[in-house]
């Protein structure tokens, strides 16, 4: 059976990146970059037809047979339209973020490992392709493993003590969170004999109709949950966060916060959907126990996040909460619920990474230094980055017209929408959580509008003032504001896209 | 008589225990490692037992193919391979990193290293 050409896309997709990588080894540091570039170019824009021709056309999902090995031989590729949106807004904010951390990178890793950098992130890109399109439970686990081993690269790649830690502590919590996943999906594989997600499905609706193994499904459903979890740092796994988004070169922190935990989400929303079914997940109570530690995350990670005296760590905090916010929309449970967290995942991937480029930006023009009390007056020495992290620390308050806002109303609703405590619950952890991010962000933008000491001298550093950085940071502000005013639109495609996982 | 029969699940879920925990609780980094790999391993024996049926051969044709029952499932197998192929890069990775980690504090123990390097960017 043959596919039209354009079904192909997804596997180019996965394909390309993973042969470049091989391919970019052997690449002088300047051709490895531009081919980086042109690579994240073009599985963008492949996406983003994709996007397209299943938005326009009205285009149904499909699998494809790699090989035309028809399952259970051969491996299988499925798109609809959520994995289109979400492979074309993952390797867009991968394509900004590098844009935008390019001229640090000069500076911060070696020169002999500059290509090696490349290789890496065209790793991660391959693996999220891989992760957002697979229909195989183990190819997908092989390649969240290739994403957790490519992110610690990316951490340890500025050698410093603090990143080098962070590397460390990473890895082992990633462990213990893939040692769960793995002993899940092999207690899985035992229980229904497949590996093929839709095969799965079948097999385990035949289970929970009989009432058979009921105690090993609710093992297997929690060991899947937790060791996603722990890998995505949900809030009491979250000890390498800080340091590793706090110090490691400013595109790594960018597309660590914004991209390797989104992956593992969106892996865990696809099992939800594709392999144990809504409706068998909602009777085990593994969102209340999902939910519960999301709400604590809201609010902890808002608090430490105040307490912060260092841009960069604060951010990083930040993200604990704004993780929370995507967790509690799974934990909700219902359709809403898992819209409202796949919308956040957007909004919180297009703001975060924004923020910490702008923040690498706002540092560069104060001599270097991330701490508040020198920032003061750096958003007039930068006047981009100060404008591109105003806008990105609104659309975290939750500020009309951004990004931001549009989640947290989603998440709200959805809340509203549950009967039960869950509805009040949402509330209140959304208005605690808002009033503290409004508090340590907005005190934030002050800082970087007030006058600095008169005695200061700042050497302006060219560091991170190229045209690239500037370029992505007004890219990245747009995408801010297109998802805040074409929202209705994108969570109609989201609910689309949910509608066909089934 | 459960508990008799699948010894072999039972070794495996055991050495996982008692691998997990070192992972996350011994605070020398070589062992964390050590403890790692002997999780994985249980996972891989769980799923070597799990695909083992007793009375049938490793599905290598020998002579000629015998009958579909002969055999057990192949499928396992190639998961096991598949997965020691990703521990044994993840290992290579973390005592890679260990060893930059000692080469720069000159222990081991992760708690001290976390002290060792916040002292040095304080100063």
């Amino acid at each position: 059976m043959a596919h039209p050409l354009w079904q192909s896309i997804p596997f180019v997709c996965i394909l390309l990146p993973l042969g470049s990588a091989a391919m970019t080894s052997v690449l002088p540091a300047r051709w490895a970059r531009r081919w980086t570039l042109l690579v994240l170019l073009t599985v963008t824009s492949l996406s983003l037809a994709l996007m397209v021709l299943f938005g326009v056309t009205g285009a149904s999902n499909y699998t494809y047979t790699m090989g035309h090995y028809t399952a259970p031989w051969g491996n299988e590729i499925r798109a609809g339209q959520l994995e289109a949106i979400t492979a074309h807004f993952f390797s867009l904010i991968m394509l900004l973020s590098l844009m935008g951390g390019m001229r640090k990178l000069d500076e911060h890793v070696t020169s002999s490992k500059h290509s090696l950098y490349y290789v890496v992130l065209l790793l991660l890109t391959a693996a999220l392709m891989a992760q957002i399109y697979t229909n195989d439970i183990f190819t997908a686990y092989v390649f969240l493993e290739i994403m957790t081993i490519s992110a610690c690269a990316l951490i340890a790649v500025r050698n410093r003590g603090r990143t080098l830690v962070a590397a460390a502590r990473y890895m082992i919590l990633n462990l213990v969170g893939s040692g769960l996943f793995l002993l899940g999906i092999i207690l899985l594989y035992d229980l229904t004999g497949h590996l093929l997600m839709s095969n799965i499905k079948e097999a385990v609706a035949a289970l929970h109709a009989t009432g058979e193994y009921a105690l090993p499904l609710d093992v297997v459903i929690a060991l899947i949950s937790v060791g996603l979890c722990v890998k995505s740092a949900l809030f009491p796994f979250h000890s390498w966060v800080p340091d590793a988004y706090g110090y490691s070169t400013p595109t790594s922190a960018a597309v660590l916060s914004s991209l390797v935990s989104k992956g593992y989400i969106f892996l865990l929303i696809k099992i939800i959907y594709r392999v144990i079914g809504l409706q068998v997940m909602q009777e085990t109570h593994i969102f209340n126990v999902l939910f519960v530690f999301a709400l604590v995350g809201m609010v902890m990670g808002s608090i430490s996040a105040i307490r912060q005296s260092d841009i960069r760590r604060m951010i990083a905090f930040s993200s604990v909460a704004q993780i929370g916010y995507v967790y509690a929309g799974i934990g909700i449970g219902s359709d809403m619920g898992m819209m409202a967290a796949l919308f956040h995942m957007f909004s919180h991937a297009a703001c975060k990474s924004m923020l910490f480029l702008a923040a690498g930006g706002l540092a560069d023009a104060s001599g270097n230094s991330k701490q508040f009390h020198d920032l003061r007056g750096s958003g007039y020495r930068s006047p981009i980055a100060g404008v591109a992290f105003t806008i990105g620390a609104l659309s975290m308050v939750g500020f009309p017209f951004l990004g931001g806002f549009a989640s947290k109303l989603n998440l709200a609703l959805a809340g509203l929408n549950s009967s039960d405590i869950r509805a009040i619950l949402t509330l209140a952890a959304l208005a605690i959580s808002t009033w503290l991010n409004t508090m340590y962000f907005l005190r934030t933008v002050i800082t970087i509008y007030r006058k600095p000491d008169e005695n200061a001298h700042y050497p302006v550093e060219r560091g991170q003032r190229g045209f690239c950085f500037n370029c992505s940071l007004v890219l990245f502000s747009a995408v801010n504001i297109g998802l805040g005013i074409f929202s209705q639109s994108i969570v109609d495609a989201i609910m689309r896209g949910i509608g066909m996982f089934g | 008589m459960n508990g008799f029969t699948n010894y072999e699940e039972m070794a495996a879920m055991v050495l996982f225990g008692i691998g997990f925990t070192t992972l996350l609780l011994n605070r020398n980094l070589v062992k964390k490692i050590i403890g790692f790999s002997m999780m994985d391993s249980a996972i891989y024996l769980f799923l070597a037992a799990k695909g083992y049926i007793n009375g049938r051969v490793a599905p290598i044709v020998v002579n000629n193919v015998v009958s579909m029952e002969a055999y057990i499932n192949p499928i396992p197998a190639g998961l096991v391979l598949t997965g020691i192929v990703v521990s044994v890069s993840v290992t290579a990775l973390m005592l890679a990193l260990t060893v930059r980690l000692y080469r720069r504090y000159h222990t081991l123990d992760i708690d001290e290293i976390t002290a060792l390097c916040r002292k040095e960017d304080d100063t």
